[in-house]
């Protein structure tokens, strides 16, 4: 019996990753937030006791290479706007697309919105997060912050929705009236880039509300990511070939940060993949959450 | 010696069924309504429940008052109606209302307290009459009278934990906002009307 007993004991112990410590971990008034090290990574998660993934890691040996596959992904958007002046980024996480945001593009203005302060303090203190003259944090609901920022008629250049509390987005910041309202404070040319599911029921709902609201859009999906990026604009996406000149300009100027841009032009993809019978996600109907799920 | 009921208590008992859920489903609906303008944090839900239970402790108060003066089915049917009719606006109304207090009040805290006020708070405190009301239509002599307030808040209660999962596991899926507000109050005015009949009815009997 309690052979039985020390086995079980040694199985669950080895079962655990053995070398992550702990550095920090805090209960915010939305989630339990965990700061773990493992060797050189470093990383951010949410509600750690329900298994949720790693909302952000960082190598602490080279602080610049992004880690996630998904982070990378989302300079893809670049593609269609190579030189954005005025970026809004709704969910900080660790601060990891910022940073990378800020050294690419010295003179760009950065407008960072994140609910939750513990987040912000945490990616201040573990992930090297900081805010400048041109890089600024609001705690704020982004659907407010957005809604305000229409009615000021402030315009941004480079919008990115990465909006995820654990493991799932906040339902009012998947309708069709919510990205009315960020159409509607993007400029002309203007590159939106949402990081999201490739999965469930929900990708169907998804796909329609957005394709709904900027018409054709790019896909973006990776063999090696669980996530999709959405990169869409309001005037007609552009030709592969310009795609490629495009990356073929940025890509020496991203390799330091390990975004692989030249491979991206050719995962874009317009193809429709989804039922186009599924009901577009309003304010009025937006089960997001028990969507995904089935 | 006490007078013969003339009416069910199960129909009194099954309206207070259906009070509990009506609240319960409005109530898990506040949020999302607000969600547009105020969005989904904490102090969202604060504004919300802190209305709530305001209008709630209000309807008690007036609904024992108004139990202590000739109580009457008739009176209670109008509950059910007042209510019905009042959560309109928060379908009809609901734009127009939180975009001025958007525009006014920067902080989300207090817009959407404010916005819980305008839209909440009267069909809640009706709502919230009904329940000191049922107890006195139930209590025939003092004896029994907290037995029957147990069994009404067992009733409630029960209907309100109803409402709750039922919007927010199933409704929300298979409806929109509006329409589950609108059913809502439909069927505060169905209970309204038959309750009204009832109590007609059973007057002109007993005359």
């Amino acid at each position: 019996m309690r052979t039985k007993v020390l086995l079980l004991l040694s199985a669950l112990l080895l079962s655990l990753p053995l070398t992550a410590e702990t550095l920090h971990e805090e209960r915010s008034l939305y989630r339990d937030i965990t700061v773990t090290q493992e060797g050189t990574r470093r990383c951010l998660v949410f509600n750690v006791h329900r298994g949720d993934r790693n909302q952000t890691c960082m190598n602490t040996a080279d602080p610049e290479r992004l880690v996630f596959e998904y982070a990378k992904m989302t300079f893809a958007g670049l593609l269609l706007k190579p030189e954005p002046q005025r970026i809004l980024i709704a969910g900080l996480g660790g601060g990891s697309l910022p940073l990378t945001l800020t050294a690419l593009y010295p003179d760009a203005t950065i407008d960072v919105i994140e609910i939750d302060q513990a987040v912000v303090n945490v990616a201040k203190d573990y992930f090297g997060f900081a805010e400048t003259d041109k890089v600024k944090v609001s705690v704020n609901d982004a659907r407010v912050f957005v809604k305000r920022a229409g009615l000021l008629e402030q315009r941004y250049d480079f919008v990115i929705l990465d909006a995820f509390t654990g493991d799932y987005i906040p339902e009012h910041l998947l309708t069709e009236e919510f990205l009315e309202e960020v159409r509607a404070i993007m400029a002309p040319e203007a590159v939106l880039v949402a990081n999201t599911f490739s999965t469930s029921r929900f990708y169907d709902h998804e796909s329609e509300t957005y394709q709904q609201v900027f018409g054709e859009f790019f896909n973006f999906k990776l063999p090696s990511s669980g996530n999709r990026i959405i990169i869409a604009r309001d005037t007609p996406l552009p030709a592969r070939g310009e795609l490629m000149v495009a990356a073929r300009e940025l890509s020496a100027r991203v390799q330091r940060f390990g975004v692989p841009l030249l491979e991206y032009p050719n995962r874009l993809s317009t193809r429709i993949d989804w039922d186009r019978s599924r009901r577009v996600l309003t304010d009025q109907y937006s089960p997001s959450n028990l969507l995904r799920d089935n | 010696m006490a007078k013969p009921q003339p009416y069910p208590n199960a129909l009194v008992v099954g309206a207070a069924f259906v009070s509990g859920f009506c609240i319960m489903t409005i109530e898990m609906l506040g949020a999302r309504i607000m969600a547009p303008y105020f969005g989904g944090s904490l102090s969202v839900w604060g504004s919300i429940l802190t209305v709530f239970m305001l209008a709630l402790a209000c309807g008690y108060l007036i609904g024992g008052r108004l139990s202590a003066r000739r109580p009457s089915l008739v009176s209670y049917a109008t509950f059910f109606l007042g209510a019905a009719i009042t959560s309109l606006p928060i379908i009809l109304l609901a734009d127009e209302i939180m975009r001025p207090i958007f525009l006014a009040i920067e902080d989300p805290r207090y817009g959407s307290l404010l916005a819980s006020m305008f839209l909440y708070f009267i069909p809640t405190t009706i709502l919230g009459m009904i329940s000191p009301y049922s107890v006195r239509l139930l209590v025939q002599h003092s004896d029994h009278s907290g037995q029957k307030a147990g069994l009404l808040f067992f009733v409630s209660t029960l209907g309100s934990a109803a409402g709750t999962l039922g919007t927010s596991f199933y409704f929300v899926l298979w409806f929109e906002v509006n329409e589950i507000v609108f059913g809502t109050a439909a069927v505060l005015a169905l209970i309204g009307m038959m309750l009204a009949a009832v109590g007609i009815s059973e007057k002109r009997y007993a005359d």
